[in-house]
């Protein structure tokens, strides 16, 4: 076997690769990675651009007042505010529902379960339901709440809704917590106070920019969500009407953004085509705007 | 004297001034046996070598001349230069934008600072062993055959005779040759820098750096990569960089006190260490400061 | 651990004291904390199973009264008791194709460029918009495709196309239900593509700045190229992550609805011939047909559809932990 293996220090037995090859195509990459990427990049940065022209013509006083138009010839009057008042209100509903459950969730797997068998099928299944396409979940939604009762609500909305936050929530907490170091935790129980003491008062506070990011996050996302309203809290022309009866959250269909921009899109007419880019950019807006302003407020110590 | 700086001594200054080294060999100085300094080939000829990390410079005009097939010690306290110099032999610190060198590093006869050097050819030349042991991502026999598949075409069967020859000399092959496909770092700490030394050696370089290779290891280990180490020297020109003194002291043939960036003492390493003329050096090895 | 005793074997009074005080107290609000977080927990499972069991008890009626004729036929008219939804099926399939081949080359590339290439400043700031740019709703994507991408694919891109040799090519070539190419499962599968870019850019990139230095500098070490050590070195190490982001990219594409819903043509009874044609997916079907669902059976069948997503979706992410499994185990363990 150490017949064939070369002396040390003498290469002059092994045949070289050319350099030249390489470097070659270390070049190529280099230059088709910058064409490509930034070709990708100014695609996106045009995306924007766009929302951003096409909205901005929409947006005045009467967008955020007046609620969506139901007569075909107007060109000018008549706004989204219904639909964004019905946005903001299932929202915060599926928030109700869903932060504080999730959020507990997630203090089971950081705190009690950590390891165990039950915690471990919990994440699991929570992985799965966060790669569920959100119209099975509305699909689901239209199942549970609007099939038995036969009418379509805000609330069914909010429960497919809450549905898509609660796992997001559950890891997300789990994550920040267990970022928490165990110190802390020995240190508050090692001073005699309670468990849940020691967890919600002292780790939750260490945890609270990131927790409080987290739930941010959650809800701006499902804001956003359309096909889970398409069959659950469909959409109206009119203001939302109390909690019942059919005008109500619970009772009828219930005005959003996204269902009606959806509507407005693939309506003829051009100026309810022009309401729907105001409402695009509203979304775009707020979405960036509250993901800037959690950065901003909670991880000024992360690099970004 | 051997040294290359010789400090103000009637200054309170701790920086020394630079001279132009004078080497001159006496009778109780020499390295081991007989040993001309002058006579022995230099593989590394290093003059006044400058280094920037942005605007702070962190070496100031290092000169001094790595022999052909000894052992070199670096030794000095934390943050003196010493990893900052070694890491101009191989050019590694052209990742960062920021750092730069000035000055001149001759191997075999170029300059390797210079914009026409070919990196490539130049690591081929020059490996690195880290203070931590950085396997790659994959199995052991990929590791060590690394840099035989990229510089090199070889038929299969010389390439495993290579791999095994490379984990002979670096005398972990009785315990990898079972593990050959598993990955590089389930191996224990101490087994990964011997692998991370098989694989600097199997491309057969000319130069090896270790950059306190054992100060992450555990003392068994690290006893074995001293062994190495003096094996290793009848092929290789080794530097070594250590914060151990007795390392140094056991490992090399000739050792380079760094402080604050400059080389205070260069010599052979029986002289550093029983006899040195730097006020600082003795400070250093007898434990005053550092 | 050190810490621990440290801790516990504090200064002797506050620890004596609060022990003292918390003597005889009523220790009910730790078990209840602990049953409260709990059900939590397990609600979040529950509502997994809940979720399986709607689908299926709902379209029961669907399963039963049409079987595996949903699977593999193509006529999907529920007002004549038709519902075939291989149209939708293969649609599903092309335009998530479609969506991968171009973006998840795209993405690794701009993460490549964002670690590597560029100055460590304008990587950040480009990485920070990238995020931002993942939280944009579908529905803006939609709107973007109907209005921008199909107009100027029809009028441009599409003609220019078929005038080259490209056009002949089967798969290219417009088939019996071509609508202009503006329509269609190629629109559909860019806009996807972008939809899902930022994501997996986002994670590549930050999984590749996850690969530790000291590794790096030892590839470079060794006489790499930058191209080399990426390749040898780094996509190893980042491999679980990216791969996973891949496939949660994935699962979104085939799931997404209103990205697609305006712009794929929504031709349920014709198979697509070519990217070129119009076609549509399991979800724009179910939802630009759902108003019209009208008898029990056909909004059975549309459950059913949803069911046929969500089971598509599961086996995906079980592939996934099945390929991610095999990928840890081969570069040694890196998550």
């Amino acid at each position: 076997m150490t017949t064939t293996v070369a002396q040390a220090g003498n290469t002059g037995q092994m045949r070289r690769r050319p350099v030249a090859g390489r470097k070659l195509v270390d070049r190529l990459v280099k230059v088709s990675s910058w064409i490509a990427a930034w070709f990708g990049i100014f695609v996106m940065g045009f995306l924007v651009y766009e929302v951003i022209k096409r909205g901005i013509v929409a947006i005045n006083w009467d967008f955020f007042t007046q609620p969506t138009p139901q007569d075909a010839t107007m060109t000018s009057g008549g706004g989204m505010a219904n639909a964004i008042v019905g946005t903001l209100v299932i929202t915060l509903c599926a928030a109700l529902m869903a932060i504080p459950t999730g959020f507990l969730g997630g203090v089971y797997l950081a705190e009690f379960g950590r390891n165990g068998r039950v915690a471990t099928m919990v994440r699991m299944v929570a992985n799965v339901i966060m790669g569920v396409p959100s119209i099975v979940v509305g699909v689901f939604a239209f199942g549970i709440i609007v099939k038995p009762v036969q009418h379509y609500s805000g609330f069914a909305g909010s429960v497919a809704l809450a549905f898509i936050m609660l796992p997001v929530m559950a890891r997300t907490t789990e994550d920040i917590l267990n970022l928490v170091p165990n110190e802390l935790r020995e240190s508050g129980l090692a001073m005699g106070a309670p468990r849940w003491k020691v967890t919600l008062g002292v780790i939750c506070r260490a945890a609270r920019g990131g927790l409080i990011t987290g739930a941010t996050l959650a809800i701006v996302r499902v804001a956003g969500e359309t096909a889970p309203l398409l069959f659950t809290a469909l959409s109206s022309p009119y203001w939302m009407t109390g909690l019942f009866g059919p005008g109500g959250f619970f009772g009828g269909p219930v005005a959003n953004l996204t269902k009606t921009m959806f509507d407005f899109s693939g309506s003829p007419y051009s100026y309810w085509v022009q309401l729907a880019w105001g409402g695009a950019l509203v979304i775009i807006v707020a979405v960036l705007g509250m993901n800037i302003l959690v950065r901003l407020l909670f991880q000024r110590g992360k690099e970004w | 004297m051997v040294g290359t700086t010789v400090t103000d001594q009637t200054s309170q200054q701790q920086t020394p001034t630079v001279v132009p080294p004078r080497l001159e060999v006496s009778e109780e100085r020499r390295a081991g046996g007989d040993e001309d300094f002058e006579s022995l080939p230099s593989q590394i000829s290093v003059h006044n070598l400058d280094f920037f990390y942005g605007k702070e410079q962190a070496l100031f005009a290092n000169t001094i001349e790595i022999k052909k097939n000894r052992v070199t010690a670096v030794i000095g306290p934390s943050g003196c230069g010493k990893s900052t110099h070694i890491r101009t032999y191989n050019r590694i610190f052209n990742l960062y934008r920021d750092q730069k060198a000035r000055g001149e590093i001759m191997m075999d006869g170029e300059n390797i600072l210079s914009s026409q050097t070919d990196l490539l050819e130049l690591r081929r030349k020059v490996g690195m062993i880290f203070q931590k042991p950085s396997p790659f991502p994959m199995t052991v026999f990929d590791n060590v055959a690394y840099g035989l598949r990229q510089h090199y075409k070889l038929k299969r069967g010389e390439l495993s005779d290579r791999v095994e020859h490379a984990l002979k000399r670096s005398a972990i092959w009785d315990e990898v040759k079972h593990k050959l496909n598993e990955p590089g770092n389930a191996l224990s700490g101490g087994q990964q820098q011997r692998l991370c030394i098989a694989r600097a050696i199997a491309s057969e370089p000319e130069v090896l750096l270790m950059d306190e290779p054992s100060s992450a290891i555990d003392p068994v280990a690290t006893a074995k990569i001293e062994e190495l180490v003096l094996e290793l020297k009848s092929n290789y020109t080794i530097v070594i960089v250590t914060h151990n003194m007795q390392q140094a002291a056991r490992v090399s043939d000739y050792t380079a006190f760094f402080f604050e960036g400059y080389i205070v003492e260069f010599g052979p390493t029986t002289q550093i260490f029983s006899n040195p003329v730097q006020k600082q050096t003795e400070e250093y090895i007898t434990g005053r400061f550092g | 651990m050190s810490t621990q005793t440290e801790y516990l074997a504090g200064p002797a009074g506050p620890r004596d004291a609060a022990k003292a005080a918390t003597r005889g107290r009523l220790r009910l609000g730790d078990p209840i904390f602990r049953v409260i977080a709990t059900i939590c927990g397990l609600i979040v499972a529950v509502s997994m199973f809940g979720l399986t069991a709607v689908l299926i008890v709902d379209s029961w009626p669907a399963i039963t009264g049409v079987g595996a004729k949903m699977l593999t036929t193509v006529a999907w008219e529920p007002s004549q008791g038709q519902y075939g939804a291989l149209a939708a099926l293969v649609g599903t399939a092309l335009s998530t194709i479609v969506a991968m081949v171009i973006a998840v080359p795209l993405a690794l590339v701009i993460a490549l460029l964002l670690v590597e290439l560029v100055h460590p400043t304008v990587g950040r700031v480009v990485g920070t918009a990238i995020e931002m740019l993942a939280a944009i709703p579908s529905i803006i994507f939609g709107m973007v495709g109907l209005f921008v991408v199909v107009p100027w694919l029809q009028a441009t891109v599409v003609p220019w196309l078929l005038n080259t040799p490209l056009g002949k090519v089967p798969g290219i070539k417009p088939g019996p239900s071509f609508a202009g190419g503006g329509l269609s499962v190629l629109t559909a599968g860019i806009v996807l593509a972008f939809m899902v870019l930022p994501f997996i850019t986002a994670v590549s990139r930050d999984v590749l700045r996850m690969v530790p230095q000291v590794t790096k500098e030892a590839g470079y070490g060794m006489g790499s190229t930058t191209w080399e050590v990426l390749r040898k070195i780094s996509l190893r190490y980042a491999n679980s992550g990216i791969v996973g982001a891949i496939f949660i990219g994935l699962g979104r594409a085939l799931g997404e609805t209103m990205a697609v819903a305006f712009i794929i043509g929504s031709v349920y009874n014709v198979l697509p011939h070519s990217l070129l044609d119009p076609g549509t997916t399991i979800a724009s079907l179910i939802a630009n047909t759902f108003s019209e669902a009208t008898s029990k059976l056909d909004v059975a069948a549309l459950i059913e559809l949803g069911l046929i997503l969500f089971l598509i979706t599961l086996a995906f992410q079980v592939l996934a932990q099945i390929w991610l499994r095999r990928v840890q185990r081969t570069t040694g363990g890196r998550a």
